[in-house]
């Protein structure tokens, strides 16, 4: 039993707004109130938030452990040497498992979902979720180029297609649907490193089109109650026009709820002029659509100046960047389901495109009319580390060094954004405890993160009120999990296993015979051998699911 | 009449193949499996040969002991110990490697596997280079033009050829064999020619100079002729090589030891692997290293994930740290540095070389394995586990990456190893007193 | 006489079936003592099937059983042995800082036991 007394209490879902309060906590619930014997911890010239929450990164799986691998030269800079109570490991873009745990608590996070997924390796996700310690954790499955799904639906068998998306999101434990570049695999793989690039185009050889693969899968995680709508990566990431199948792609939900994840990534224009190839900003018509239809959802996808590491289920993109970057590649096909591509990358200010890519992520958050829509994230490590969201934090809140910062970067490429063209907005902290933890928890469905009310998990936050904002998030001073104090004055008192969060939508039973003759005669393993053991769960929290046939958002 | 059941769809760890259709009749009466639907010759061994035997629950000091004694000694030797190493872990599950790490984070010791001398090579050459891949599904699904390099698949991986690649049928290859055109480079015609359209004969020692001549061939630079002499194989038919590379729809290089053991090493490996990279101009290509052992590639896993580093990782610092040759195992016993080892799985003193094995009867040696091995006999304490897969479930991997979950046919009275090294792991962790903190801290903590 | 020739180690179908039925039994040690040799090499050195070889490196020496390969097959100079206690006693602990000792292609004196 805990009470924080006299911090400053910010909790947006409830409306409060820097109150000075109480919060009350009892066995892992946040309560009204505990005894006068309850340990007091005292917040005073301290701010209490949620727990962050993290809604796209990637943190844990075969892609992950791939790009970990491939770079020892990162990881020898920075080590986490062992304590009493931790274990040793590694950081840099790609930290080891029990670093990126660590580190998230460091910083405040409790919560923290990983991207991208093929079903196949569900089982390697969880075994390294498994040793990510502290933080819940969950992940999206990755769903938008499944060749079976593919076949269902070019043969309009709607149903079938419905019960697999439930089966496979079951059969996985994974918490989401994902789409990565839809249709851009059978391309890559099949047709000698060939894309997809419109959304009408054929996906060869099915009798299919990218606008029917996201129609179908945005209608049918609606279908299915999911707590988190269809997370898409849209097609044409980072190149220059790329605005046009972003807007496209979000007519597409037409009422529907839909996630377009690293939505910088995605909005840029055609060079201004024949003389240059250097895209423009789109940032104003992305935001304002987002703004003004209420059933779609974005996190940004920052980019922030300094090593990045880019891992992604879209492999010709990562094929793309690797020609650019022109260092060591790694490609991974995993049949039926996915592609992979791995480039370690540097952002550097005073080069056009990333001097481009940092604004327009930065005209985004200004920009946005609803910061419960429009979330935080760097594509953690796409776009950066998420040890950058203190710095950016700082850059959302603090005008005078967000122009500091202007000022370091490529003069055209600031030029070809409305950043110093009058958005001085400065986000307050409220701003932040939503983009950070109660906008991406609300958008994930998550009924009990991301606030403070009776009945939310005890994860808390409590940061030391400072002027310079990348100090303040930073180092908090205490981190709760579940009501255990996990850090108190800045250091870990003990380690703790958080839980995966996953969802089991119904489904009709009888798909198995739909799905199990596809894989006998097309996987390479047993379909006996696919579906993940609930062994593979540890401490974990199914999320329910509210089927319904109308559809509606 | 027996009394049998069957267990279907279980996993055979003997080779990297990690093959999960194995049906195995298990017969009641006389605890053996006595038929296994699907597995090659070498599975078939692999079921039929791990039984379970009747041995010492644990010899320490050559007496006979309990397990408890086993890991109670087990546990004494490396608390004292200064420079620890443990070593293996490819031949068990993902649950035990993971607690093998623990240990060695707790003690500040070393851990490596046996991919330092298997495919490390092709582990430095990964992180130089990268690497294009694919899973065997896909393999089969799509590749119509198969390069096996250093390897003799025939002997040591048959299924690789009949599950998974040359005569497996495919979605988009549904005459199998017919519509693909197999290479086979070696320095000697082993059993696996007879598969190959091409055979290239190339002479010891030189495969590096001939993957080097490919990368300029696909490039479009001139080779000189005089590459005959020194790899035994004449430029047309590099050449004629190249172009098939270049013109192929999905192109694969399935290589082994054959590049990894010999001269060069990781410079074989980068220059394989960076010519499959290059290839990807032109088409679709992909490589992939043949992984010997049921779960050597969950070891690698485990270990990357845990410490950052895939093998050949030193935590004495308080910190993971990774140096191949200096932190290797065989580098590490030749030098005589450990002064404690705990192999798990593995039979270095039948693998290794002489100044190795020499050192390895100098120190204390912790031995987990099912069987009797030239390791087990010069421990000091060996400890009797059960089979991964015939009697102990878990996690592999295969040498695709793809993780499988083991089906147990046959229970057996001996412990997983994974509940042995728990059991250390928890023991090691009282007698030091939870985690050892580097030797810095240590002396300073003294001064 | 004695000559240099290059040694490759490497598995084979029943090094592989014989190591799982344990590494003493006879099968296994019979396996991984035998030397594939070029047959023409064999009969310069006046070699039948089942003859005893020395067979020595920089680091160690054995005697193993020669069987004879087809010239097609196996490449003058060169001779083949399966993985085993055998093989790995004429490694070098030397691995040249890459961890990997040579297991392949390593020098070795071939000289008949007489």
């Amino acid at each position: 039993m805990l009470r924080i007394v006299n911090g400053r209490v910010f909790d947006p879902a409830n409306g409060i707004d820097g109150e000075v309060r109480d919060v009350c906590i009892a066995d892992g619930k946040i309560v009204a109130d505990v005894p006068p014997s309850a340990r007091r911890v005292d917040a005073s010239g301290m701010v209490v938030m949620p727990g962050g929450v993290d809604i796209h990164c990637h943190i844990a799986g075969p892609k992950v452990n791939l790009a970990r691998k491939l770079q020892p030269e990162d990881h020898r800079h920075d080590v986490l040497p062992r304590t009493a109570v931790t274990r040793s490991g590694v950081g840099g873009t790609v930290p080891s498992t029990f670093t990126t745990g660590y580190r998230y608590a460091l910083l405040g996070y409790t919560t923290a979902m990983e991207a991208a997924v093929p079903p196949l390796n569900a089982r390697h996700v969880l075994e390294e979720l498994h040793d990510t310690p502290i933080i819940d954790k969950g992940f999206y499955a990755l769903m938008g180029n499944n060749v079976l799904l593919f076949k269902l639906l070019e043969q309009g068998r709607r149903e079938e297609f419905r019960n697999t998306v439930a089966w496979l999101l079951a059969a996985a434990k994974a918490y989401a649907v994902k789409l990565v570049n839809p249709g851009g695999d059978e391309a890559w793989k099949g047709r000698r490193n060939a894309n997809v690039t419109r959304l009408d185009e054929t996906i060869e050889p099915f009798n299919l089109t990218p606008r029917q693969v996201i129609g179908a899968l945005i209608e049918t995680v609606d279908e299915l109650g999911l707590p988190h709508p269809a997370h898409i990566h849209c097609n044409n990431l980072g190149h220059s026009g790329n605005f046009e199948t972003t807007l496209e792609t979000m007519r597409i939900a037409d009422g529907h709820r839909a996630h377009i994840t690293h939505i910088q990534f995605h909005s840029y224009g055609h060079a201004a002029d024949k003389s240059s190839d250097n895209a423009t900003s789109k940032a104003r018509e992305i935001a304002e659509y987002v703004n003004t239809h209420p059933n779609i959802s974005a996190d940004v996808g920052q980019v922030m100046f300094g090593k990045a590491t880019t891992m992604t289920a879209d492999a010709p993109l990562a094929y793309m960047l690797s020609r650019y970057a022109k260092g060591k590649w790694v490609n991974a096909d995993t049949e039926h389901e996915s592609g992979c591509g791995i480039v370690p990358f540097a952002y550097q200010d005073r080069v056009y495109t990333h001097a481009l890519q940092w604004a327009i992520g930065l005209e985004l958050f200004l920009m946005s009319k609803d910061p419960w829509r429009m979330v935080l994230s760097t594509d953690h490590p796409n776009g950066g580390s998420f040890m950058c969201y203190p710095k950016l934090i700082r850059l959302l809140m603090d005008r005078e060094f967000r122009k500091q910062e202007m000022a370091k970067i490529n003069p055209r490429a600031l030029r070809a954004t409305a950043l110093g063209d009058g958005l001085d907005r400065e986000y307050t902290l409220s701003e932040i405890a939503i983009v950070t933890r109660a906008g991406p928890a609300r958008l994930l469905g998550l009924a009990n993160k991301g606030h403070l009310g009776i009945g939310a998990d005890a994860d808390i936050t409590i940061y030391e009120e400072q002027e310079d904002k990348e100090q303040m998030f930073s180092a908090p001073r205490y981190v709760t999990k579940d009501g255990e104090l996990i850090i108190e004055d800045h250091e870990f008192r003990s380690d703790y296993e958080g839980r995966v969060l996953h969802i089991a939508p119904d489904y009709d039973p009888g798909v198995v015979e739909t799905i199990r003759p596809f894989f006998e005669e097309h996987y390479s393993i047993r379909f006996n051998n696919y579906p993940v053991n609930d062994s593979y769960l540890g401490k974990h929290e199914l999320v329910p699911t509210k089927p319904q046939r109308s559809g509606a958002a | 009449m027996a009394n049998t059941h069957v267990i279907r769809d279980a996993t055979c760890t003997f080779c990297g193949c990690v093959c999960d259709d194995m049906h195995l009749t298990v017969d009641e009466d006389t605890h053996k499996i006595v038929k296994a639907e699907n597995a090659c010759v070498l599975g078939r061994a692999w079921f039929k040969e791990h039984g379970v035997e009747e041995r010492p629950y644990a010899l320490v000091e050559g007496r006979e002991a309990t397990t408890e004694q086993g890991i109670d000694a087990a546990a004494r030797i490396l608390a004292d110990a200064r420079f620890p190493i443990i070593y293996g872990l490819s031949d068990t599950t993902c649950e035990a490697q993971r607690h093998a790490v623990a240990i060695a984070d707790i003690i500040g010791g070393t851990i490596d596997t046996t991919t330092s001398v298997c495919h490390g090579p092709s582990g430095i050459a990964f992180q130089d280079v990268g690497e294009a891949t694919a899973t065997l599904g896909e393999i089969r699904n799509r590749a119509d033009l198969l390069i096996f390099w250093g390897g003799n698949p025939a002997e040591s991986h048959p299924r690789l050829f009949t599950r998974y690649t040359v005569t497996a049928k495919g979605m988009y290859v549904p005459n199998g064999r017919k519509d693909r055109t197999v290479v086979l480079v070696d320095v000697r015609r082993t059993p696996s020619a007879a598969v190959a359209d091409i055979f290239l004969q190339v002479k010891p020692r030189r495969d590096f100079e001939v993957l080097w001549a490919l990368r300029a061939l696909v490039r479009g630079r001139r080779v000189d002729p005089s590459i005959e002499k020194v790899t035994g194989i004449a430029l047309a038919t590099l050449e004629d090589l190249a172009a098939r590379m270049k013109s192929c729809r999905f192109g694969v290089m399935l290589f082994g030891m054959g590049l990894t053991m010999t001269r060069g090493r990781h410079f074989n490996s980068g220059a394989l692997l960076a010519l499959a990279s290059d290839l990807n101009k032109f088409t679709h290509f992909v490589a992939k290293p043949v992984r010997g052992h049921g779960n050597v590639t969950g070891a690698d896993n485990v270990v990357s994930w845990q410490t950052g580093f895939p093998f050949g990782v030193n935590l004495s610092r308080g910190y993971p740290r990774f140096n191949p040759g200096e932190f290797t195992t065989v580098d590490v016993l030749s030098r005589g540095d450990a002064d404690a080892a705990l192999i798990i799985a593995a039979d270095p003193a039948s693998n290794f070389p002489q100044p190795a094995i020499e050192h390895l009867r100098r120190i204390p040696v912790i031995v987990l394995d099912p069987k009797s091995t030239h390791t087990s006999q010069l421990a000091k304490v060996a400890i009797t586990t059960a089979s991964y897969g015939i009697s102990v479930g878990g996690t592999v991997y295969r040498m695709d990456d793809v993780p499988l979950t083991l089906r147990p046919a046959l229970p057996s009275p001996y412990p997983s190893d994974e509940s042995v090294l728990k059991a250390i792991k928890e023991r090691v962790s009282k007698l030091i007193g939870g985690n050892r903190m580097p030797a810095m801290e240590r002396v300073a903590a003294a001064a | 006489m004695s000559e240099t020739m290059i040694l490759i180690g490497g598995r084979t179908s029943s090094q592989g079936t014989s190591v799982c039925a344990g590494k003493f039994g006879a099968e296994y040690v019979n396996v991984s003592s035998t030397l594939e040799m070029n047959a023409d090499d064999m009969a310069r050195l006046g070699l039948k099937d089942n003859d005893s070889v020395r067979v020595s490196s920089a680091t160690g020496q054995i005697v193993a059983r020669c069987k004879g390969r087809a010239v097609k097959d196996l490449p003058s100079g060169v001779v083949f042995i399966a993985y085993g206690p055998l093989s790995s006693a004429l490694m070098d602990g030397d691995t040249a800082g890459s961890g990997m000792p040579l297991s392949k292609s390593i020098d070795v004196q071939i000289e008949p036991v007489i």
